[in-house]
């Protein structure tokens, strides 16, 4: 079981290699994003006790994972497209090793693309020096494993890409507002508060915030727990849906 | 080691590799797999041959393992369907559209595969140039697929099938989509592969001239069900040989007329007859005075030596490729869009 999902992790890998450039043009947003939105607000924006620009680094390190990875999970739609998914699917390879090979691909190609923002937020003088990076690290990678599996679960229920800007508008813009990358979430209206609860991306943001020591919104060891669920449920909604969708 | 391959020798002629047992599939209440039943034997190179929509498609996936069947069952190497990854460790399977990794080049999409099947690295190696050889891939191996041709992809396909020694090859229309030349070029694949590697290999197809040059037996499906199945020369002599093909804008009265004659072997399209015979040259004379005696006027007369496709005409009681979309046709698209076959 190991080896079928190291042998699909593996070709994720080799694909991400080969369109390395691809890279660019996604780091390039949420760059212009930080710089922008970041300089922007910081003028008119206070957040007592910390400066707007560190306060929404991490916010944009989640960002890019939350992009990246519901669209590593997504592109399981291609994968049917294209034919290829049929070659694993009538090959001797469980169900859930496919889906377990899937998400730990799109989640190391996450990973790579936070730790490229963390860098340059770092290069830019936004990380502080008494970060601890493993911890963050740690965070990033479930933040990326839960929204590789959304993005999974939403391709179970797609058969093209065209319906994939309403999902971009109704989902995944609203997962990133909640969230608290923009701005701090306690100071929302309550409804906005309790809907943010439920974003993944909350605890995933709240998390890198405390672990590169930033007061986040709740204890880190709660950020860990919650997003672990997260985790543990989607996977399992994933793997069940997609051995349910079939060819 | 010589008594491995008596004991195969003995095993070839005894051992049936799929047994099928009234097979039944239905998708809601359209039943696309009737109640079939076939024997295959080792190293047979066999042709489900039918029209679209016919079933063949979803047969060749229930054997698979990818579709559970409705009813019946089916064994696949001594396997029954359950045993789900024995029976996929022990085929390839070759699909009817392209599943190779465009991104990746000849050798990963063959890399992937082997690791997936868990051959070992040295194996996966061995194998991997041995297969690249057989389709005379080897010196494009480390190119994109999507630089390709469409024969080189389908060799491809064909190849990475193999790499696992499977003991049935399954080709779900194989040459589907490619020009005559290309097509010429992977049934000599096909061929090579079922005489010199001694492999079983089930194709679909509803090319009649495929099925006729490569197989060594065939089965007519349609609407689900096995109509006929022997070899294709077997299958051309239950026909009469010949077949006359009398154009006319009478059809009515040209029925008619060979109905008064007690000629009831006769097949009726739009604007002609296709009339059954044993000696057509002959029988042209009379037929012609006949007919203008009757004021029956006759356009064309043309003579064919029978072909699978009148053996499939006279099975089905109608062409292979007809223009309009069978509601089966309609169904099955429908089936397909949704993913589900």
């Amino acid at each position: 079981m190991i080896f079928d999902i190291y042998a699909i992790w593996r070709r994720e890998i080799i694909k991400f290699t080969r369109t390395r450039s691809r890279i660019v043009s996604s780091v390039v947003m949420p760059v212009v994003w930080l710089i922008f939105i970041g300089v922007g607000f910081s003028s008119s924006v206070q957040i007592p006790g910390i400066e707007y620009m560190d306060f929404l680094a991490p916010g944009i390190v989640g960002m890019i994972i939350l992009f990246t990875s519901i669209f590593s999970g997504v592109s399981v739609i291609w994968d049917r497209q294209f034919g290829f998914l049929k070659e694993i699917l009538v090959a001797p390879v469980s169900r859930t090793s496919i889906v377990l090979g899937k998400t730990m691909g799109g989640a190391t190609i996450a990973v790579i693309h936070g730790t490229i923002m963390l860098a340059i937020s770092s290069a830019m003088g936004l990380i502080p020096v008494e970060s601890n990076l493993a911890i963050a690290f740690g965070f990033m990678g479930l933040t990326s494993v839960c929204f590789v599996s959304i993005g999974l679960i939403i391709a179970t229920q797609m058969r093209s890409m065209e319906g994939f800007q309403t999902i971009m508008s109704f989902l995944i813009m609203p997962i990133f507002f909640l969230s608290g990358a923009l701005f701090p979430i306690e100071n929302t209206p309550e409804w906005m508060q309790f809907a943010s609860y439920f974003d993944p991306l909350t605890y995933g943001i709240d998390g890198i915030r405390n672990s590169l020591g930033i007061q986040g919104n709740v204890p880190i060891f709660v950020d860990g727990l919650v997003l672990a669920g997260f985790c543990v449920g989607l996977i399992m909604v994933g793997g069940f849906l997609f051995k349910r969708s079939g060819i | 080691m010589p008594s491995n391959i008596t004991e195969k020798i003995t095993i070839d002629e005894n051992e049936n590799t799929i047994e099928i047992n009234k097979l039944v599939k239905k998708f809601k209440n359209f039943v696309a797999v009737d109640s079939v039943d076939l024997q295959i034997n080792k190293g047979e190179l066999f042709g489900l041959l039918g029209p679209n929509g016919a079933g063949k498609t979803t047969t060749l996936n229930i054997l698979a393992t990818l579709l559970p069947p409705t009813s019946g069952d089916a064994k696949i190497n001594g396997f029954n369907l359950k045993e789900q990854n024995k029976i996929r460790h022990s085929i390839g399977f070759v699909f009817q559209d392209s599943t190779l990794d465009d991104e990746l080049t000849a050798r990963e999409n063959l890399d992937i595969h082997g690791r997936l099947y868990h051959l070992p690295k040295n194996l996966r190696k061995q194998r991997i140039d041995e297969v690249l050889d057989l389709v005379e891939l080897k010196d494009k191996e480390n190119r994109q697929v999507k630089t390709f041709s469409g024969g080189m992809k389908r060799r491809l396909e064909i190849a990475r099938g193999m790499m696992h020694h499977p003991k049935i090859l399954f080709l779900d229309e194989p040459t589907l989509g490619l020009d005559p030349q290309t097509r010429r070029n992977v049934w000599n694949h096909i061929e090579r592969l079922n005489k010199e590697e001694n492999l079983t290999i089930i194709l679909t197809t509803h090319y009649l001239e495929e099925a006729d040059y490569l197989c060594n037996r065939i089965a007519i499906i349609d609407h689900g069900k096995i109509v006929a199945i022997d070899s294709p020369d077997n299958l051309k002599k239950t026909i009469r040989s010949d077949t006359l093909v009398l154009k006319t804008n009478q059809i009515k009265d040209l029925v008619e007329l060979l109905q008064a004659n007690e000629i009831s072997e006769f097949t009726v399209f739009e604007n002609s007859v296709n009339l059954a015979t044993d000696k057509g040259e002959r029988i042209i004379p009379d037929l012609l005075n006949l007919a203008s005696k009757n004021q029956v006027s006759i356009n064309s007369v043309e003579l064919k030596k029978s072909t699978l496709e009148d053996v499939f005409i006279h099975f089905t009681g109608h062409q292979i490729r007809e223009d309009q979309a069978s509601s089966a046709d309609v169904l099955r698209n429908a089936l397909k869009a949704t993913g589900r076959f």
